[in-house]
């Protein structure tokens, strides 16, 4: 019943690294990046694409990495929450959500971290309507998300180099 | 019992090859419903074909008579292609309405009509523009309607073996446009109630030359409404037109009552959604005059 897996050898940039790892030929790309590579600053929460805790960007396109194959990111770049500070540097959606104290439990804040710098990479001056569109498959059932979008958008200001 | 193989074809024929038999095979496209329903036990191939690699199935190509959507294409990059969402609207409006951020950045048109729910947001946008679904299968290619496609409630008409390779969209003629409307009881991150896919063409006087009809989510399949559009040819889309036009898409609804909504309340709203998918169609058509 149990046949033996063959495993897939894959090599990807994580987090601007050459990474080689083995996974299973249905493994989840959010399985291999915490129990192959340890980078457990992505969470898993559904595991069905819902709630968005396990975001992470795939050649900077916003993904869920509980709906994406290991194998499918072979040449691939990836980049989890552990990439997005610059060295000891938080980025400004990191530091502006400390700030406004846009989290409470923490579960959905690497998921909202990734998720926002996608919008502000793709979008610099979201109105408040495009980041709660943007953000809608983030889900946080802690804070309200009124602090998360006043992060946000106070991030967006920062990065445009106008006074918060 | 679990996924085996993951294979990764560059081209059709290698993609043929992969799939082999296809008793235990499935294709690979955003996998926004195939990772799900294998998480679900609903699913459960032993071999996964992922389409992505192969350039036809994830290009957009556009000529003077039509417009070819890959059938693996995420919904982003249609969204964010440099024509598609001003030829088409309506059909940029339900791609957008597929799920999160997230989903319609790995999910496609072609995977949303393959999966064929009731309640499919693409689909009556894309039988509103009289898309046609490019088949490749063992026996070779055929082209069918895509209000032919859908068989059953997730049930699609490939044979197994067979591929949706392209969806193949008529340019739209001057004085064309489309709208697509869904009720959901939130904003975001729902599935229809009822859905309205509407395509018009109108002449320099404002009278309906041509009209194409198609509702989703009140009948086992999306339908494409014929006496809806032959109610509007031949009007300036007139409330007597628009009327007969909405007593025959609930003429034509038989929608199921579940918690979304009971049966009744499906067949009233579905009528109210098209004329205003109509009035959408048409305002754009104006617009751009």
């Amino acid at each position: 019943m149990n046949k033996p897996l063959n495993k897939m050898a894959v090599q990807a940039t994580i987090n601007g690294e050459r990474t080689a790892f083995l996974c299973s030929p249905g493994q989840v790309l959010a399985d291999v990046l915490r129990d192959e590579l340890e980078l457990i600053g992505t969470k898993i929460g559904c595991n069905t694409g819902d709630c968005g805790a396990c975001s992470v960007l795939v050649d900077n396109r916003l993904v869920c990495a509980c709906l994406v194959l290991a194998a499918e990111v072979e040449g691939k770049s990836v980049q989890t929450v552990e990439g997005i500070a610059n060295g000891g540097e938080l980025h400004p959606v990191q530091q502006k959500l400390l700030e406004h104290g846009g989290l409470q439990c923490g579960i959905c804040t690497p998921g909202v971290v990734v998720a926002a710098k996608a919008l502000l990479e793709h979008n610099p001056d979201p109105t408040e309507e495009q980041a709660r569109y943007w953000l809608a498959g983030n889900l946080c059932r802690c804070t309200g998300y009124d602090k998360i979008i006043r992060a946000v958008l106070d991030a967006a200001k920062t990065m445009r180099g106008e006074a918060a | 019992m679990a996924v085996q193989e993951f294979l990764s074809p560059k081209s059709l024929s290698e993609a043929q090859a992969a799939f082999g038999e296809g008793a235990a095979s499935s294709w690979l496209a955003g996998g926004t419903d195939l990772l799900v329903g294998i998480r679900l036990g609903a699913r459960d191939p032993s071999r996964v074909v992922d389409l992505k690699q192969i350039p036809e199935l994830t290009a957009i190509e556009i000529d003077d008579a039509s417009v070819r959507i890959g059938a693996a294409a995420s919904a982003f990059d249609v969204l964010h292609n440099s024509d598609v969402p001003s030829l088409f609207p309506g059909l940029a409006e339900a791609l957008n309405l597929i799920g999160s951020t997230q989903i319609t950045g790995r999910c496609s048109a072609g995977g949303n009509l393959c999966n064929a729910s009731p309640a499919a947001d693409s689909i009556p946008a894309l039988i509103a523009n009289g898309a046609q679904c490019r088949i490749l299968g063992p026996e070779g290619e055929r082209v069918l309607p895509v209000e032919n496609f859908v068989v059953g409630p997730n049930q699609n008409a490939l044979a197994p073996g067979e591929l949706l390779v392209e969806l193949i969209l008529p340019k739209p003629v001057p004085g064309t446009s489309d709208a697509y409307l869904r009720l959901t009881p939130r904003t975001e991150m729902d599935i229809a109630v009822a859905g309205a896919g509407v395509s018009i063409t109108l002449d320099s006087s404002g009278t309906c030359t041509a009209a194409r009809v198609a509702i989703g989510a009140v009948a086992p399949t999306a339908l494409l409404v014929e006496p809806a559009g032959e109610a509007l040819v031949g009007s300036p889309l007139d409330q007597a037109a628009m009327d007969a036009a909405v007593a025959a898409v609930r003429a034509a609804a038989k929608p199921i009552s579940d918690k979304r909504g009971p049966a009744q309340y499906r067949t009233h709203v579905v009528g109210i959604l098209v004329s205003r998918a109509i009035a959408n169609a048409q305002a754009r058509i104006e617009e751009a005059r």
